[in-house]
């Protein structure tokens, strides 16, 4: 089967190359057509076989069914009751009535929306550019760090510094350091918007984190990986291309996603700045009126906004694991 | 294994049901009594001394940490020092505590006005009074009369701003849920977004950092920036009141608290007496002579 496969796509690349040569099994490629189209052709009449399901079958079906129906009835009774409970407890606490005024009330609810939106937008830009430049500098300094060779030495020392650094360093004293201190300095060209300067420190801090997330995963595939392509003659460098790093960034996308989520929800530290982002939007609305409910309408809207992105990523990874068992059957 | 699972499985939804139940048992916690106590009888029930207070014989006052000048002084708000240090050990003393009765606490502005059992008798931070926050909490009458400042750095196109048509333009930056930024919002309404922070020490950041072109705060903390925090700075004008009341500072009690009327009794008597108006003159005196924006 591999071997026809190998002839085919020779085959192809001859083709673009000479035309002329190669007419003769470029022909015997334009019969294949026909032939596939008639089995296709074939399988449409294949329902028509005249299979009866025996009554044993029947039978233990409709009683798969019948379990299966009760199974469903009994986990919607028990959902149903576990709901009414917590619903009495909460509701039911002497508290209760306070405690739905203050973070449930629907007035507060309705003014804080537009302007927690409003505030989203500029979380969800900083999320996008911060998550890019978060990756593209993750991976160079865990690359950085994976360098064989005695020449890369300072290289892999700065890189361990950069991470073990932002690593360490709190997020918020990072941010007050970059917002309010960079400014201080009075640096010609320099930016003073605080929201550069807040994505700025969340970039630092973020790829700090998803190199060594990156450096986990391209130290996680087995060295016999590199040997093994090293031994077909790749050079080291193409080696970690199309060997390690495909295999790395499998493993890598749950904890990435993990820090994707942490990166959304930080962003709106960037509003140490003064930039009002979702939370801040809150903030001003509570702070006036001593209510707690636009809180909840921020901390809604940012789930809101993770379930879409771990679904996705769920997809991302099913879709990737299903081409890894294919390939891994070889 | 096959008798395991079964015996598993009863053991989680015993389990299950023994913590629902104990969710139940613990929940309900009756809120404390002060909320149930009608609130017309209060008046005959400040005896001096002898109120209802969170821990009996001592007087439990509030406010947020770091405390600010000229409201407080060195940070310290039991030294009775700073204007309301000082408005907190006159209420104190009006109740019948002395200065040896008042245990102080430290709480965040947005903790104080949370739900549920407080831990202080009342809270003194600068809290302006208005009909949307008293329905989350019990304001005293009001014990000083507040005016918003604009300060900018000197020199600046803000600082030479003389109307508020003057200030449209620029960048403003206030601190979070105080009405100075109710001004901005409201009286300035500026073409540009103001810049709001969690504290005013990283409104002063930004304004030394030129981030934004002017602050504004209420007039005694004006003063005190540009004369201790920020010297190159200057106080641009202050704010006319809006509306018919003028802007106050209130004590902030729980909501339905039994000594709402008590310590408002006492507010009240201190402003009558001249005891307020001699606290302000010796701590706030310089919050007079700023120009008007109009």
């Amino acid at each position: 089967m591999t071997v026809t496969e190998d002839e085919s796509g020779r085959e192809g690349a001859d083709d673009e190359d000479g035309e002329d040569t190669s007419r003769a099994p470029g022909g015997s490629y334009a019969s294949d057509g026909p032939s596939g189209d008639g089995a296709s052709g074939s399988g449409k009449g294949a329902p028509d076989d005249g299979y009866v399901p025996s009554q044993r079958r029947l039978e233990r079906e409709r009683h798969q069914r019948t379990r299966a129906r009760r199974a469903t009835a009994i986990a919607a009774l028990s959902t149903l009751v576990t709901g009414a409970v917590l619903y009495l407890v909460v509701v039911g606490a002497p508290g209760w009535p306070r405690t739905k005024e203050t973070f449930f009330d629907g007035q507060y609810a309705r003014e804080a929306f537009p302007k927690v939106l409003e505030g989203l937008w500029l979380n969800v830009r900083l999320l996008l550019v911060c998550g890019a430049a978060v990756l593209v500098l993750g991976m160079l300094i865990a690359v950085a760090r994976t360098l064989r060779g005695p020449v890369f030495f300072p290289l892999r020392v700065l890189a361990a510094a950069y991470t073990d650094f932002f690593r360490g360093l709190p997020l918020i004293i990072n941010l007050m350091i970059v917002v309010l201190g960079v400014p201080a300095l009075r640096l010609q060209g320099v930016t003073v918007d605080p929201v550069l300067l807040g994505g700025t420190a969340l970039t630092l801090t973020y790829s700090a984190y998803v190199a060594e997330v990156f450096r986990a995963g391209i130290e996680s595939v087995h060295p016999s990986q590199r040997a093994a392509a090293r031994s077909l003659g790749l050079s080291n460098r193409q080696a970690l291309r199309f060997v390690v790093l495909p295999q790395a960034v499998r493993r890598q996308v749950p904890p990435l996603l993990n820090d994707l989520v942490s990166l959304q929800k930080d962003t709106g530290l960037v509003s140490i700045g003064g930039a009002i982002d979702a939370v801040r939007a809150a903030d001003i609305i509570a702070g006036r009126s001593l209510n707690y409910t636009p809180y909840v309408v921020a901390g809604l809207v940012f789930v809101a906004l993770t379930i879409p992105m771990t679904r996705f990523t769920d997809w991302v990874t099913a879709r990737m694991d299903r081409q890894r068992a294919q390939g891994g059957t070889t | 294994m096959h008798l395991a699972l079964p015996v598993l499985r009863r053991v989680v939804a015993g389990a299950t049901v023994a913590l629902l139940a104990t969710a139940v048992g613990c929940a309900p916690q009756p809120e404390d009594k002060a909320a149930s106590t009608p609130s017309g009888s209060r008046a005959n029930t400040c005896v001096k001394g002898g109120l209802a207070t969170r821990t009996s014989g001592k007087l439990t006052i509030a406010t947020d940490e770091p405390a600010y000048e000229p409201w407080f002084k060195d940070g310290k708000p039991a030294n009775g020092e700073g204007f309301e240090s000082a408005v907190a050990y006159a209420v104190a003393e009006q109740l019948g505590y002395d200065k040896s009765a008042v245990v102080w606490q430290s709480v965040p502005f947005n903790k104080a006005f949370a739900p549920g059992a407080k831990t202080f008798d009342f809270d003194i931070n600068q809290v302006s009074i208005s009909d949307e926050r008293k329905k989350a909490v019990d304001f005293s009458s009001g014990y000083y009369d507040v005016r918003q400042a604009v300060i900018a750095l000197k020199g600046t196109k803000a600082a030479a701003a003389t109307s508020v048509a003057d200030l449209r333009g620029l960048k403003l930056g206030a601190q979070v849920g105080t009405t100075s930024l109710d001004y901005i919002d409201d009286v300035v309404k500026p073409t540009v977004q103001a810049a709001v922070y969690a504290k005013n020490d990283q409104a002063k950041s930004a304004l030394k950092n030129g981030q934004v072109d002017a602050v504004v705060t209420d007039l005694p903390t004006a003063f005190y920036i540009t004369s201790a925090e920020v010297t190159d700075a200057e106080i641009v004008g202050q704010f006319e009141n809006q509306g018919g009341s003028p802007e106050q500072f209130g004590l902030v009690l729980d909501k339905g608290s039994a000594l709402t009327s008590c310590v408002t009794g006492a507010v009240d008597a201190l402003r009558e007496n001249g005891t307020l108006a001699k606290i302000e003159q010796q701590w706030l005196s310089d919050a007079v002579d700023a120009p008007v924006l109009k």
